[in-house]
C-alpha cells in the first residue's frame, strides 16, 4: 500500500509520515493541494491519500475536487483541526471517502485503512 | 519500580508534565510512534515544533503591533499554531491558542493581546521543561516502551 500525505504543516508531516512508515506503508509528503495534484500529473499513484484542509496555493477542498475530476479513484481522508458542520460537509463533497478530526492517531489512521481494504 | 536513578527521575519529570496539565495523551501518541529505527522521534518533532511555531509567534507578534487588528489573519496564524501544538500534545498552549481565537472571532483585541501574553508564558514553561526533560532522556539511555501516565 502507498500513501500520499497532503499538509503544509511540517510537524504534522512529519507525524503523519511516521504513522504510516510504522504501519509498514510506503509514503511521500507534499506541502499544499497544488502539489498533490502535480504529483498525480507526473503519474505517480497511491492508494491512500491524507488530505489537510488549509494549506496555501490550493486548499484541501480544492485539490480533492481537483483530483476528482481527474479520475483518481485512491481513497482521500480528510484531516483537519476543522469541526463546523458546514466546513467539513463541504471538504467531503467535494469527494472525500472519509474525514478525521486531527491529531491523526494509530486508531484513526487504522479505522481508515480498513475502508481501503 | 525504576532502579536506574536517571531513569527514576525521568519518569518523574514525564509524569509531573501530565499532572500539570503541560501535556495530554497526544504526547504518548508520538511516544508510541518511537522505535528502535526512530529512537529519538519523539525529541525531533517536538524540537521542529518549537523551531516552525517560532515563526508564527512572531507573525502573530507583528500582526499585533499593526492597528487596527486584522483579526481574520490573526485567526490564521493561531489556527496554524494551535494545530502543530495540538499535535505534540502542548495542552494548556491549546488551551490559550483556543482562547486566542475566540477573541478573534468576537473582536476583541485586548483579550487577544492578554491571551496571547499568557500564551507566550505557557510556551517558554513547556519549552524549558521539555529541553530538561530530553536532556535527562538522552543520559538516561533508550526506553523500550512509553508508559502511559496514571
Amino acid at each position: 500500500m502507498t500513501a500520499l500525505v497532503v499538509d503544509d504543516n511540517m510537524v504534522n508531516r512529519t507525524i503523519h509520515h511516521q504513522l504510516l512508515d510504522n504501519l509498514g506503508i510506503e509514503n511521500v509528503a507534499v506541502g499544499n493541494g497544488k502539489e498533490a495534484v502535480d504529483i498525480h500529473c507526473s503519474g505517480k499513484a497511491f492508494d491512500l491519500i491524507l488530505m489537510d484542509m488549509d494549506m496555501p496555493i490550493m486548499n484541501g477542498i480544492e485539490a480533492t475536487r481537483k483530483l476528482r475530476e481527474m479520475g483518481i479513484r485512491s481513497m482521500i481522508a480528510g484531516v483537519s483541526t476543522r469541526s463546523m458542520e458546514q466546513e467539513i460537509r463541504e471538504f467531503i463533497e467535494a469527494g472525500l471517502d472519509d474525514y478525521q478530526e486531527k491529531p491523526l492517531t494509530v486508531s484513526k489512521l487504522i479505522s481508515i485503512i480498513r475502508k481501503i481494504n | 519500580m525504576e532502579r536506574n536513578p536517571m531513569r527514576r527521575q525521568l519518569q518523574v519529570m514525564r509524569k509531573s508534565l501530565f499532572d500539570q496539565g503541560y501535556l495530554d495523551e497526544q504526547f504518548v501518541q508520538l511516544e508510541e510512534l518511537q522505535d528502535d529505527a526512530n529512537p529519538n522521534f519523539v525529541e525531533e518533532v517536538v524540537t521542529l515544533y518549537f523551531r516552525d511555531s517560532a515563526r508564527l509567534i512572531l507573525n502573530i507578534e507583528q500582526a499585533l503591533e499593526r492597528k487596527p487588528f486584522d483579526f481574520n489573519k490573526l485567526d490564521g496564524y493561531m489556527h496554524q499554531f494551535k494545530g502543530s501544538s495540538s499535535s505534540i500534545g502542548a495542552k494548556r498552549v491549546k488551551a490559550e491558542s483556543t482562547l486566542f481565537r475566540e477573541y478573534c472571532k468576537s473582536g476583541n483585541g485586548e483579550g487577544c493581546m492578554r491571551t496571547f501574553q499568557q500564551l507566550k508564558k505557557e510556551y517558554a514553561t513547556l519549552r524549558k521543561k521539555l529541553e530538561a526533560y530530553f536532556q535527562v532522556a538522552r543520559q538516561a539511555g533508550p526506553m523500550e516502551t512509553a508508559c502511559r501516565p496514571k
